[in-house]
This record gives C-alpha cells, sequence and structure tokens, in this order.
C-alpha cells in the first residue's frame, strides 16, 4: 500500500524557503499572500495489507529518520 | 604520551584530510576510521569532519547518524568520551541527539563561504579552556544549513549550564549573524561538557598561509 508522510517545519519555526517564495508571490501580484510554509512530501511502497501494521511502521520511521522532530511536525495518510 | 585523535570518514566526509593534518600540526597522532566499523580505536578526542554525508539527502546528518560506527560513537560520548563535531559532524551529533537543537537552512538560503569572526561566549569547558571569553577568532565558515535553533526555554537552558560556547560577530565583537542561527550561535556542548559542535572550521585556520591561525588554540584546548 501506498502511505503519504507530510513533513513540515512546526510553528514558530522559521522557514526561510517559504519566506522567499512569499516575498515572490507579493511582487508577482499576489499581495494577497500572507505568508508560505513548505514541507516535505513522501510516498511510501509498503509491503503491508494491515493498515493498522503499517501506520505503526510509518510513525516510527517518522521518529528515527523521516522527521526532525525538534523542528518539525508530521502527518501520516493511507493512499487509498 | 602522544595524544591520540580518531577521525571519521562518513561516505562523502570531505574535511577529513585537512581535519586529520591540522591535529598532526599540533603533535597528534591521527587515525582514520571509515563509518562501517563499529570498533572505535583506543583514543582520546573522536573528531566527525565536515563535508557532505550522503549528499545532505533527507536533511543534513539524517542519514549519516545511522552508519555502523555510531553506536560506537554513542557509548564512548556517553561514556564521557572527548567527541568534536566540525559543520557536518556538528549536524551529525545534533541529528543523533548527542548535542541538543536542529539546524535549520541559512536564512538567505544561500550556502555560505566565507571568513567570519567569532566570540569566545564560554571558555569553562576543555575546547575553549586556551582561549579567554570575548576573544574575538578569525575562522571560516562553509555551510548551507547552519542555522541553529532549539526553544526559547533550551537555549534559556543551555546559558544557564554554560553551553553556549561561540557566537557569531564581526570585527569589532558586535553580533553578526550570517544564517539566522538563533542568538547567532555558532558553536555548542552538552551538559557533561565533553562533545562539542560548530559550524566554523578551526581544521581550516591552523597557519598564516590560510589566512588565519586561530584555530589552533581550539584544537590545543582539547589535547589539553
Amino acid at each position: 500500500m501506498k502511505v503519504v508522510v507530510n513533513v513540515k517545519l512546526k510553528e514558530g519555526v522559521l522557514d526561510p524557503q517559504g519566506k522567499a517564495v512569499s516575498h515572490t508571490l507579493n511582487s508577482l501580484g499576489f499581495s494577497n499572500v500572507n505568508g508560505v510554509r513548505i514541507g516535505k512530501r513522501i510516498v511510501l511502497d509498503i509491503d503491508e495489507s494491515d493498515e493498522k501494521r503499517a501506520l505503526n511502521d510509518v510513525e516510527t520511521m517518522c521518529e528515527e529518520l523521516l522527521a526532525n522532530t525538534v523542528i518539525e511536525d508530521y502527518e501520516i495518510k493511507i493512499e487509498k | 604520551m602522544s595524544f591520540k585523535v580518531t577521525v571519521i570518514t562518513f561516505a562523502g566526509t570531505n574535511c577529513d584530510f585537512d581535519t586529520k593534518w591540522a591535529f598532526e600540526k599540533i603533535g597528534c597522532i591521527v587515525e582514520s576510521v571509515w563509518h562501517k566499523d563499529t570498533k572505535l580505536p583506543k583514543c582520546d578526542l573522536v573528531v566527525l569532519p565536515g563535508g557532505f554525508s550522503y549528499g545532505d539527502y533527507l536533511r543534513s546528518g539524517a542519514i549519516a547518524k545511522f552508519s555502523p560506527i555510531m553506536d560506537a560513537i554513542k557509548d564512548y560520548a556517553k561514556g564521557g568520551g572527548l567527541t568534536l563535531g566540525i559543520c557536518n559532524g556538528f549536524q551529525i551529533l545534533v541529528e543523533s541527539g548527542l548535542l541538543p537543537g536542529a539546524l535549520r537552512k541559512n536564512e538567505n538560503l544561500h550556502f555560505i563561504s566565507k571568513h567570519h569572526y567569532l566570540k569566545v561566549i564560554n571558555n569553562n569547558n576543555r575546547f575553549l579552556s586556551k582561549l579567554n571569553e570575548g576573544d574575538l577568532l578569525n575562522i571560516p565558515i562553509a555551510h548551507a544549513d547552519g542555522n541553529y535553533y532549539n526553544s526559547e526555554d533550551n537555549i534559556k537552558r543551555m546559558y544557564d549550564k554554560e553551553q553556549i560556547l561561540l557566537k557569531y560577530v564581526d570585527e569589532s565583537g558586535d553580533i553578526k549573524n550570517p544564517n539566522g542561527s538563533v542568538d547567532s550561535i555558532a558553536g555548542i556542548c552538552n551538559e557533561d561538557k565533553n562533545v562539542f559542535g560548530l559550524m566554523p572550521h578551526p581544521e581550516r585556520a591552523m597557519s598564516n598561509l590560510l589566512l588565519s591561525k586561530d584555530g589552533v588554540k581550539m584544537l590545543e584546548g582539547l589535547i589539553g
């Protein structure tokens, strides 16, 4: 099954890329853009039929490798 | 008795030979160890040098922290062994939890490579013991992910425990922050003061030919 992990910087942690993109959008005329946050989307192809087990595994993967929980949050979704 | 230094080479490390040269220059015996080894030789200091381990994939240092040698380094450091991480080595130590905080992308999004002044904030530790608080050092920096972060509470605790060691300043000692680091922090240590990490490269400031030899006193401090 396909499991999608979205990793994003925590609230309050400065996102320099998001800030630069936000500035550029403003200067392109999109003055309604107040802010941009950029994250990572990681798609895992997992050989597992049990959703619960897959979610458990991916959570461990996030804690150990996929996210740095000092500065990042993550959310896990199963893609149907 | 000569002081024995172990320099680790990860896949993508590129400052290992400079680091070996720098410690040999101040009289140490240096042994290189490949990251796939699982044992450290008997030594007085382990250095994780700079570079781009695993191409900085995912996050700088995030993959190197699972190299086979890291278990031995964790045991050694947790047992009180002297450990130094320079640049990518600092990123690996932070990712592996041996040092607190995280290193984010530079605020200006650029790779910054230039000489920069540092100020000694606290010398009550072995690394900066040959320097005075307030001393200014001219040391090169070369990184894209050197923007130090920790939460306000943790930073406060780190000041209290004398873990904030070096800050980026200008030539007159006023704060000048090249990369967006919280409080302009360039170097830190752990609570037990045996694990040190900094983004600047003291091994590149070892002789006047390299425009500065301010790195010598830093590395000599570790030797004691």
